[in-house]
């Protein structure tokens, strides 16, 4: 280990301070290396979500030259819909590969589950517990709507924002759209380019499910589901599965790997009070009635929360987004995907719009987003998502992306947020 | 057709008052904070120590700070209307509050948008044998 002090001392700074104090405590040695990677192509399979997660598994370690033998610890991403084997995805995994005496976890963060299993097993790496980790999500989705859990389940409110409101997931995306609408003049038709960018992008990749080119009349023509979104601007639900393969820089090494892709920064960020947007699956906002300058919907030159989860990414790797040359973000729904990119900072707000007719985006562009297609040519499998987007950016980062390539790509960073106030964002460097 | 018993969809969370109805929150009294639904186990300001919060009416009108319309039934457990109806949600804007409350939008959608004033109504969210569940929405203003 290079680090000063004992390992409990760095974590205590980064506890203590910003974001910006952790990458000063990890200094240029809080890197792992992404040795391998591997997905379950998404789709509609109709089988145990283990299977998939078998399959990513195989894939990463094969592509790591790893034996699974060799793997110390398994992080897992949690799947809620698929019982008590779900819920224990890290082992059920681990059995199904044939148990092997690794450490285990499993996490859940929502959509930020993949995250938080990578910064696990990212900690476990650089606090010298174990060299090498293999990191799986994966899951088997119901047709339709993500629903609550079953049951009466009145003190749950995600149980209750569907009983009391009929507040779908979609109903808060278009709630960001309509704002997008109102505060930049964005329309209709600038959402629908962003279904047609990705589509385009999702063409070529062999792990999408939806490959087919998309015009912005198909979106619009397409019913509306939850206005000013039609069921071309929002994502599908997918079984897929995604796994990583990380080690340490020094296992990368013996292995004869002198340059892998690195894992420069995690950041798996709650909310800072008060949290002023209206966020999954809350019925209102914090109050910003104790003071401070915030007024309820967001105040200019604070950072909102879907602002700060990439630039604790950032920070930690100690990159700004002027260095982002690929980017990976949770396109939910197609407007989702515009505020993303002022969010992760490719441009300022109410800019977005014309960054993505200027074809800045676009593969070609000087910043493409969603190489892969996004969640608009994949649909969502909760735990996967947030590996999935790595596995992309490990093989942009490596030059492999075969048919969606962005050249010269050296830095990129993935971006989403799981509902309960999780934050989502990886920057992976080359 | 009589009128049939009212029965609250969630309890404590707002009043039954027909003409001026009102969102039952909590109120810090050392910070000022408030919180809806009234269920906080302590101040979230992470700079106030108050554990006890007081129970407070919240502001009856408020400004629409976005919306939707859906157009699909939601999953379970919404009791959704057979046939169904496309109905709104909307996000208010509470000025005193300074937060964000979503509700149903009851009534006509007409003057539905960022911005509008709208206040608060206690209207039908299904009826079944037990009565007419109740919770409360938004209603543009006149």
């Amino acid at each position: 280990m290079s680090r000063q002090g004992p390992s409990g001392q760095a974590s205590g700074l980064a506890r203590r301070h910003s974001p910006g104090s952790l990458a000063l405590a990890l200094g240029s040695g809080g890197q792992v290396a992404v040795l391998g990677v591997g997905m379950h192509p998404w789709g509609k399979w109709g089988a145990n979500f283990a299977e998939y997660g078998v399959v990513a598994a195989r894939a990463a370690l094969d592509d790591a030259g790893v034996s699974w033998s060799e793997v110390q610890f398994v992080a897992g991403g949690e799947t809620v819909r698929n019982g008590y084997p779900g819920y224990v995805a890290g082992s059920t995994i681990a059995q199904a590969l044939g148990w092997n005496g690794a450490q285990v976890s499993t996490s859940y963060g929502a959509c930020a589950s993949g995250s938080m299993a990578i910064d696990v097993a990212r900690a476990r790496i650089l606090a010298g517990l174990c060299d090498v980790a293999l990191v799986v999500g994966a899951d088997t989705t119901p047709k339709g709507f993500l629903a609550p859990t079953k049951g009466e389940r009145g003190d749950d409110p995600d149980w209750l924002r569907f009983r009391l409101l009929g507040a779908t997931n979609p109903t808060y995306f278009a709630f960001y759209a309509r704002r997008r609408m109102e505060l930049f003049g964005a329309t209709p038709e600038d959402f629908a380019l962003v279904k047609v960018k990705n589509a385009r992008h999702g063409l070529a990749n062999p792990m999408a499910r939806y490959r087919k080119e998309v015009t912005v009349e198909e979106v619009l023509e397409s019913p509306i589901v939850s206005d000013p979104l039609h069921l071309l601007d929002i994502c599908a639900t997918s079984d897929g599965a995604a796994a990583l393969v990380l080690t340490s820089l020094e296992f990368a090494r013996r292995r004869g790997i002198a340059d892998p892709v690195r894992v420069a920064g995690v950041a798996v960020v709650t909310p800072s009070f008060p949290n002023a947007v209206i966020d999954m699956p809350n019925f209102a906002t914090d109050s910003a009635a104790a003071g401070g300058a915030a007024a309820a919907g967001g105040t200019p030159g604070r950072l909102s929360f879907r602002d700060s989860i990439a630039r604790a990414a950032y920070e930690q790797a100690g990159v700004g987004p002027e260095d982002v040359d690929v980017a990976e973000v949770y396109d939910l729904s197609t407007a989702l995907e515009l505020d993303w990119y002022e969010n992760i900072g490719l441009c300022a707000p109410g800019e977005a719009e014309k960054l993505l007719r200027d074809g800045v985006t676009t593969l070609g562009g000087r910043v493409p987003v969603n190489p892969s297609g996004g969640l608009a040519c994949f649909g969502e499998a909760v735990p996967a998502q947030a590996i999935a987007q790595v596995c992309e950016l490990t093989w942009q980062l490596r030059g492999s992306a075969s048919g969606r390539q962005v050249e010269r790509a050296r830095v990129g960073v993935t971006a989403n947020q799981g509902l309960f106030g999780h934050g989502s964002s990886v920057v992976l460097t080359r | 057709m009589t009128t049939r018993q009212q029965v609250a969809e969630v309890e404590g969370w707002f009043t039954l008052d027909g003409a001026e109805p009102r969102l039952l929150g909590l109120r810090c009294p050392d910070c000022g904070t408030y919180v809806f639904p009234p269920r906080a186990i302590a101040c979230p300001n992470p700079e106030c120590p108050a554990t006890e919060l007081e129970s407070v009416e919240l502001s009856r009108r408020g400004t629409v700070w976005s919306y939707t319309v859906n157009h699909y039934a939601p999953p379970e457990p919404y009791v959704a209307p057979d046939p169904f109806e496309p109905y709104a949600v909307a996000a208010v804007e509470l000025a005193d509050e300074k937060m964000i409350v979503l509700g149903q939008v009851a009534g006509p959608l007409d003057g539905l948008a960022v911005g509008a004033p709208v206040e608060l109504v206690i209207d039908t969210l299904y009826e079944d044998d037990e009565g007419e569940h109740v919770v409360w929405k938004w209603q543009v203003a006149s």
